[in-house]
This record gives C-alpha cells, sequence and structure tokens, in this order.
C-alpha cells in the first residue's frame, strides 16, 4: 500500500478534486453548447438543398478527421497568432470541444430525423395536423427518445477527451495528478499508481451512472414502450 | 342521385415523365362504398394519396363537396379533417397509447372537450372489440390490431369519407378477416368509403361498386355482382384470372 498516503497528503485530494472541477466545466459548458448548436446544425443538415448539405457535410468531415489534439492547438495558438488575441487555455478548450460536439451532435440529430418513418409524417398530415403540431406531437417526441442514448455517449466521450487540455496548459484533474505524483517522485515512487487509480475512480463516477443512463434507455426503446 | 362526397375530374398525375394516373373521372357518393382494384402500380394508391393532397397533381381537380383539394394549400387542413386515411403500414404513433393516439387529432386540431373525446374514443375501441387495449402501446399490438386502432383514430374525427389504402395487404393471413370485418361494419352502417385491395371476396362483399383499374385509367367499373362474374373487357378477365389457381 505504498505510497497511497500521497492521496491525503496536505491538500492533494482537495486539488484533485478541484481539477475534477476544471474537466467538468469544460465538459458541461461544451456539451451545453454542443446541444445548442447540434441542433441547428442537424435541422439544417435534413435540408434537401445540396448546397447546403455539401456544406455541411464538409464540417463534419474536417472536424472528425483532425485530432481534437491538432484542433486545441490551431485554436490555441493559432488564433493568438493571426489575430493577436489571447484566448486562455480553458476558452480555447471549450470553443474546440463544441465545435466537435456540435458537429458530431448534428449528425446525430440528422440521423434521428431520417430514422422517422416517411409514414409518420404522412400519417400526422392525413390526421389534419398542422406542420407545427406534426413537429410538436409526433416527430420530435420520436426524434428525441432516439436521440437520448447517443447524446449520452457523445458526452461520456466528450468529458475522457477533455484530458487532452492539460496539453494547452489548462490544469484539469490529470495534470493536476501529474503534478501531484512529480512532487512526490523520489519519497513516493510508488504513488503514481495511487494517483492514476484515483483519477481513474473519478471518471469512472462521472461516465459510468452517464453510460448506465444511456444503456436503460435503449433497452427500454427496444421494449417498443 | 344522392349528394356527391368527392369529385374527381380529370386527375392527371406524373411520376417524372411516368403519368401514374392519366386522366380519371369520378364521382363518389353520400354512403357509397367504392373498391378500387388493379394490377401493382396501376395507380389507384396513387390516386387515394391525391385525394387528400399528399401528392401534387399535374392536371385535373379533385373536389371534397364542391371544396377543391389543393396540395400545400393551407386550406388542406380543414380538407384533411374530413378525410380519414389509414395506410398499409402500420402507422400508429409509437410514442403514444392506444387512447391517445386516437385522442390526438380530434382534441389539438378539432379543440374538441376532452372528456367527449375519450368517452368517444372508447366507444370506438370497444366498437372494434379493443377496449382491453386503450393503455397499451402500438408495440404491444398485433398488425391487425393496430390497423383496427388506425381506423378508430380516423373515425373519431367523423370523417365524410374514409380512404383504406391495402390496409390488410400487410398482415398475416389470420388478421386479416379481423380488420375486413371492421370495415364491412362500417359499410353497413353507411361510412363512405373508397377501399384500395387485393382481397376480392372482400371486395365483393364490401363494395357498391367496383373500379378497375390498369395503366393509370379506369377501364372498366360496375356493381360487384357484375363485374366480379362477368367482367366486360379482356383486361378485367386477365386480371381476375390470376386470382383463381388452376393447374
Amino acid at each position: 500500500m505504498q505510497g497511497i498516503e500521497v492521496l491525503f497528503m496536505g491538500n492533494n485530494m482537495l486539488r484533485l478534486l478541484s481539477g475534477l472541477w476544471v474537466t467538468i466545466r469544460i465538459s458541461l459548458i461544451s456539451i451545453g453548447f454542443s446541444l445548442i448548436l447540434g441542433t441547428l446544425l442537424g435541422a439544417v443538415m435534413t435540408s434537401k438543398n445540396p448546397v447546403v448539405k455539401a456544406v455541411c457535410r464538409v464540417y463534419l468531415e474536417i472536424v472528425r478527421i483532425m485530432p481534437q489534439l491538432v484542433w486545441l492547438f490551431v485554436v490555441f495558438f493559432g488564433v493568438t497568432k493571426l489575430t493577436g488575441l489571447n484566448l486562455g487555455g480553458e476558452t480555447s478548450a471549450v470553443i474546440v470541444f463544441t465545435i466537435w460536439g456540435a458537429a458530431e451532435m448534428g449528425d446525430l440529430v440528422r440521423g434521428a430525423f431520417l430514422a422517422i418513418p416517411r409514414h409518420q409524417f404522412e400519417s400526422s398530415l392525413s390526421l389534419g395536423l398542422s406542420k407545427t403540431q406534426m413537429y410538436v406531437f409526433i416527430i420530435f417526441p420520436q426524434a428525441i427518445r432516439g436521440l437520448i442514448p447517443n447524446v449520452i455517449n457523445l458526452s461520456t466521450r466528450m468529458i475522457k477527451t477533455t484530458a487532452l487540455v492539460s496539453l494547452i496548459g489548462v490544469t484539469e484533474v490529470l495534470k493536476v495528478g501529474k503534478q501531484i505524483i512529480d512532487a512526490n517522485r523520489f519519497e513516493y515512487p510508488n504513488a503514481a499508481i495511487w494517483v492514476y487509480a484515483a483519477i481513474f475512480f473519478m471518471y469512472f463516477l462521472i461516465c459510468f451512472p452517464l453510460s448506465m443512463a444511456s444503456r436503460a434507455l435503449t433497452k427500454k426503446q427496444q421494449g417498443g414502450e | 342521385m344522392s349528394e356527391h362526397i368527392i369529385d374527381i375530374n380529370n386527375l392527371v398525375k406524373h411520376f417524372g415523365d411516368n403519368a401514374v394516373i392519366d386522366g380519371i373521372s369520378l364521382s363518389v357518393s353520400k354512403g357509397e362504398v367504392v373498391v378500387l382494384i388493379g394490377p401493382s402500380g396501376c395507380g389507384k394508391s396513387t390516386l387515394l394519396r391525391c385525394l387528400n393532397g399528399l401528392e401534387p397533381i399535374q392536371g385535373g381537380t379533385v373536389t371534397l363537396h364542391g371544396e377543391p383539394v389543393i396540395h400545400g394549400d393551407k386550406s388542406l387542413y380543414k380538407v384533411r379533417q374530413k378525410i380519414g386515411m389509414v395506410f398499409q403500414s402500420y402507422d400508429l404513433f409509437p410514442h403514444l397509447t392506444v387512447l391517445k393516439n386516437i385522442m390526438l387529432s380530434p382534441i389539438k386540431v378539432q379543440k374538441r372537450d376532452k372528456a367527449e373525446v375519450e368517452a368517444k374514443a372508447r366507444e370506438l375501441l370497444e366498437r372494434v372489440g379493443l377496449s382491453d387495449k386503450a393503455d397499451s402501446y402500438p408495440s404491444e399490438l398485433s398488425g391487425g390490431q393496430k390497423q383496427r386502432v388506425a381506423i378508430c383514430r380516423s373515425l373519431i374525427m367523423d370523417p365524410e369519407i374514409m380512404l383504406l389504402d391495402e390496409i390488410t395487404a400487410a398482415l398475416d393471413p389470420e388478421m386479416v378477416h379481423e380488420v375486413l370485418n371492421v370495415v364491412l361494419d362500417l359499410a353497413k352502417n353507411g361510412t363512405t368509403m373508397m377501399i384500395v385491395t387485393h382481397e376480392m371476396a372482400f371486395a365483393e362483399a364490401v363494395a357498391d361498386r367496383v373500379i378497375f383499374m390498369d395503366g393509370g385509367v379506369i377501364v372498366e367499373e360496375g356493381a360487384p355482382s357484375e363485374f366480379f362474374r362477368n367482367p366486360k373487357t379482356e383486361r378485367a378477365q386477365r386480371f381476375l384470372k390470376t386470382f383463381t389457381y388452376t393447374k
């Protein structure tokens, strides 16, 4: 058990938790923006206009092809270099994760709408519903039911990927962990395993309930209800 | 002749260069049951879809009680409340219970009183033998049960005419009967209907008038007894022959 005491020395645990808060903060803000912008993007992506479709497609593919780390560097260093504007690490992180999240979310929303059979639209209209009523009462509820598990999955992916922001100088939970390990390298050479275990546990505590919720919802849907 | 519910005048409908409906004129009177039959792709389903404005048309007119039915026009919302349509695919709303499926449009579209609508919905479910399914979700029903609910969902709007588009085509044979019985019952009670079907025995039983379509035009029409026993045109004869199995 040698090294575990490092976790509880001084204010180490508090530091880890405040690092975790940075992780959660970046994730939550990015997920929030992604939800809003992604829904709009998804609605635009269902457009039949070929130009609109192509532009959306290109955006989505570029965001997907480039690793998130490259995006972080491009925004954090590139924007400053080009405009002289000094974006903070956290702001850059939120921008990058929103660009990414909105693209993925847009694709999910698009898919959710296309998955609704044509006759759901037709029978709504045949019953005399207006277009607005059709979307509010019939189409959106079904699309959202299909979306929730996927949105949760995307959120857990985003939370885990925020670990990259330490590379642009943001001190999130993983970075704090590294600092603690480095500070105790000689006195407690085995501290690393315990610090990483603690971080693992923290990520697990955030992501596992989300995964469970997603699975429960998927199951519920396959039950049809 | 009693009053006309629907008048179709020289209707033309193209898909691309293909004329699916090539000049059809036809009227349906109040209380009349018209059955449309014909080979696949002859335009009978498309004809029904044109009647409530689901398809744009390229020529001719459709009127309901003298009111024109125009695809994409605002007036359609009014017109469609008077036209009940049931499709081949089970088209219930999967996220709503049976009762809510039926109650949605009378409440939201016709702004009727909720208590009155619920009483009416339960009465309709009883009539089609599904009163115990009111709180079930569509996924818990068989195909035949779903179609019976779909019929109730249209009926509750008090439509002037019901359009039934091959409503038994996707059903297992043992479920066809229960659905057709409901339709037969409607016919007896004087519901005006246009029915597209491949069930010839049913067509003969339910129809006041049979219309045989092929290639986008009406080839022959007449009373069912006349048409099924003694088809005049060669095309109708050939078509009816495909339904009798001979070695």
